[in-house]
């Protein structure tokens, strides 16, 4: 297994730049899983570590060697497809032999890694088989076994779990964790799935137009989001944000009136700011008080022990706030929802965050 | 309750036509076995105890050239479609993969060949064949019939090429393997059935053409059977027998080739699918 290290990279189609400056390191067994909006590049990124497009500028490196100019085969990369690509006309086990086939690997050693992975993926009863009598699932082991053989440096997964249902999705992706500790593989992920991203990463990287807006930690993206942007992407359903400025000991919420919370250095009165809070970070609470906002319920949704209620704040403002057990609210009652100082976030008019 | 009916109709329409077809084929075989008398005075009965007659089949495997005019077009017909399909499965495959400067240009100006008759150059190509010292050799036919047959396998194969998901193609690049054998082991199997139409379509005229074997090889013992057959019609007397028995012959072979490329075209229809 090696180190990835990406550099100062960019690539542009004709005059559409679609990655810009793009800096990240995946270490050695590291599991990165690459998120952001449709369109945002992380096909491009991962394709491009792959060796299928050209790179415009920057430095790709992985384990020590500089692979810009190297085609896919000799980068020692393997990709799962989201379509997972397999040889129609081949069966199972051609599937997963064909490239090591083609590197000159002997017949016998050809058989006995092919037979190693079917094993590992549950695959033996299956190998005489061909994509087409298989099911989505099987397909996605099989694609996953095709790249295992090959022992590459690096895996690449472009959101490979996305044409399976939910059940099994939740299956297969318990399985990549497994086999990424089996292999001590090193992994890059893309995923449009909030779960996928936070259960399996051990760093997420979130994209936005072409750039990383934040690398790190799956909790430290939850907990101290770098800006407004990651912090409306990461976590389902969306951090509430709240418009204002900043005020003698607090924020001024306009219409909402104002609430005392610590500023960080450099906050200025006069300062515009947006103030972020998650749903699970706000309660419903009774009477006023000191972070406590008046608000109408506009709509609650019960998951069951948990729900949603959409709360229409005085500002006209819709936020949501994560409700447990039998609440008894319904839809027009006036309550006031109460917000936790420890899980406050605070952005400036440049998206940033303060503090 | 229309549906019955209309299917009715349909395979009544379709029935009519094959009956129309078939019938100058049934009667060519059909006299080709009886005796010449027997031709002339009950063309359209078949051939009875008392009027059959080999003695065309006879005549025209006696004859000592005639199993090499066979072998001509067989040779031929084989060698332009052989051509045909490696050369537009190539082309096509260039063509919707790789871009490159002028590939629009170069697509379009293959595609006029579909549209613009081969024969229309039939002087200029007789000049070339000359420069070339190739008249009166089986490469001179293969050559003009594997580029005029090029420009629709070009049109149809590209078609079908497109068709392969991208990713199959890169799961392949991923996999090590060069460009070429990609070609050799990812594209031409997938284009199974798409190459077997075009070798049916390839090989039927190539197989009757006498346009060109009259003006490239029309002797030194390299006609093709079709050319061959004309030593039989005389200007004065023509042995019907052997005419007969000649062209019934030539079905045989032709018939063989579609019914392997046909089975081919079946079985890559219900293959394939790739997701
Ligand atoms: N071959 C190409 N030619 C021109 N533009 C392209 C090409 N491939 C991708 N793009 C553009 O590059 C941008 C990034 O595409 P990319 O496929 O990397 O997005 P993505 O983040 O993977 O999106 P999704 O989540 O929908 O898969 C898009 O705006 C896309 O239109
Ligand atoms: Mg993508």
């Amino acid at each position: 297994m090696a180190e990835v290290v990406i550099e100062k990279l960019s690539k542009s189609f004709g005059s559409v730049e679609v990655l810009k400056d793009i800096d990240l390191t995946v270490g050695d067994g590291a599991f990165v899983v690459l998120v952001g909006p449709s369109g945002c590049g992380k096909s491009t990124l991962l394709r491009s570590i792959a060796g299928l497009e050209d790179v415009s500028g920057g430095a790709i490196t992985i384990g020590g060697r500089k692979v810009n100019d190297l085609a896919p085969a000799q980068r020692e990369i393997a990709m799962v497809f989201q379509s997972y690509a397999l040889y129609p006309h081949m069966d199972v086990a051609a599937n997963m032999g064909f490239g090591l086939k083609f590197a000159g690997i002997p017949k016998a050693e050809i058989a006995a890694r092919v037979s190693e992975a079917a094993r590992i993926l549950q695959l033996e009863p299956l190998l005489k088989r061909r994509p087409r009598e298989l099911s989505g699932g099987q397909r996605q082991r099989v694609a996953i076994g095709r790249a295992i053989v090959r022992k590459p440096q690096v895996f690449l997964f472009d959101e490979p779990l996305s044409n399976l249902d939910a059940a099994l999705r939740i299956n297969t992706r318990v399985e990549i964790a497994k086999l990424h500790k089996l292999l001590a593989a090193t992994i890059v992920y893309v995923t449009h799935d909030q779960v996928e991203a936070m259960t399996l990463a051990d760093k997420i990287v979130v994209m936005n137009q072409g750039r990383i807006e934040q690398q790190g930690k799956p909790l430290d993206l939850y907990y101290r989001p770098a800006n407004l942007f990651v912090a409306g992407f990461i976590g389902s359903p969306a951090m509430n944000f709240l418009k204002g400025e900043v005020v003698a000991g607090g924020t001024g919420l306009g219409a909402d009136g104002r609430i005392a919370i610590a500023l960080p250095p450099g906050a200025t009165p006069g300062m515009k700011v947006t103030l972020g809070i998650r749903p699970e970070h706000m309660s419903i609470a009774v009477g006023g008080g000191d972070l406590h906002l008046a608000a109408t319920v506009e709509l609650v949704e019960r998951l069951g022990e948990t729900g949603f209620a959409h709360l229409r704040l005085a500002s006209g403002t819709v936020v949501i706030a994560e409700i447990r057990g039998e609440t008894g609210l319904k839809t027009g009652d006036r309550t006031h929802v109460a917000l936790d100082p420890a899980h406050l976030h605070l952005f400036g008019a440049d998206g940033r965050r303060l503090g | 309750m229309r549906k019955p009916l209309s299917a009715f109709a349909v395979h009544a329409i379709l029935g009519l036509y094959t009956l129309l077809a078939l019938f100058p084929i049934v009667l060519v075989v059909m006299n080709s076995f009886k005796a010449k008398r027997a031709i002339f005075n009950t063309p359209l009965r078949p051939p009875t105890p008392s009027n059959f007659d080999p003695i065309g089949y006879a005549r025209v495997f006696d004859d000592s050239a005639l199993p090499f005019y066979y072998l001509n077009s067989i040779t031929v017909t084989a060698g332009a479609i052989f051509f045909t399909l490696l050369f537009g499965a190539m082309a096509a495959w260039a063509l919707t993969e790789y871009k490159f400067r002028f590939n629009t240009l170069l697509a379009l100006f293959l595609s006029i060949g579909i549209m613009v008759p081969i024969r229309l150059g039939s002087v200029a190509i007789i000049q070339l064949v000359a420069e070339l010292n190739l008249i009166n050799t089986l490469t001179a036919l293969i050559l003009v019939y594997t580029a005029q047959n090029l420009p629709l396998a070009i049109f149809i194969l590209s078609e079908f090429i497109a068709q392969i998901p991208k990713d199959l193609r890169e799961a392949a690049r991923c996999d090590g393997l060069t460009e070429y054998n990609i070609f050799f082991h990812i594209i031409l199997p997938l284009i199974r059935p798409a190459m077997a139409t075009v070798a049916v379509f390839t090989m039927i005229p190539v197989w009757n053409d006498l346009w060109f074997p009259l003006l490239l090889a029309p002797a030194g013992g390299k006609q093709t059977i079709t050319l061959g057959v004309q030593q039989f019609l005389g200007q004065y007397i023509t042995d019907w027998n052997a005419v007969l028995a000649a062209l019934s012959a030539a079905i045989v072979p032709v018939l063989l080739l579609y019914v392997i490329f046909s089975r081919q075209l079946i079985r890559g229809l219900t293959s394939g699918a790739v997701k």
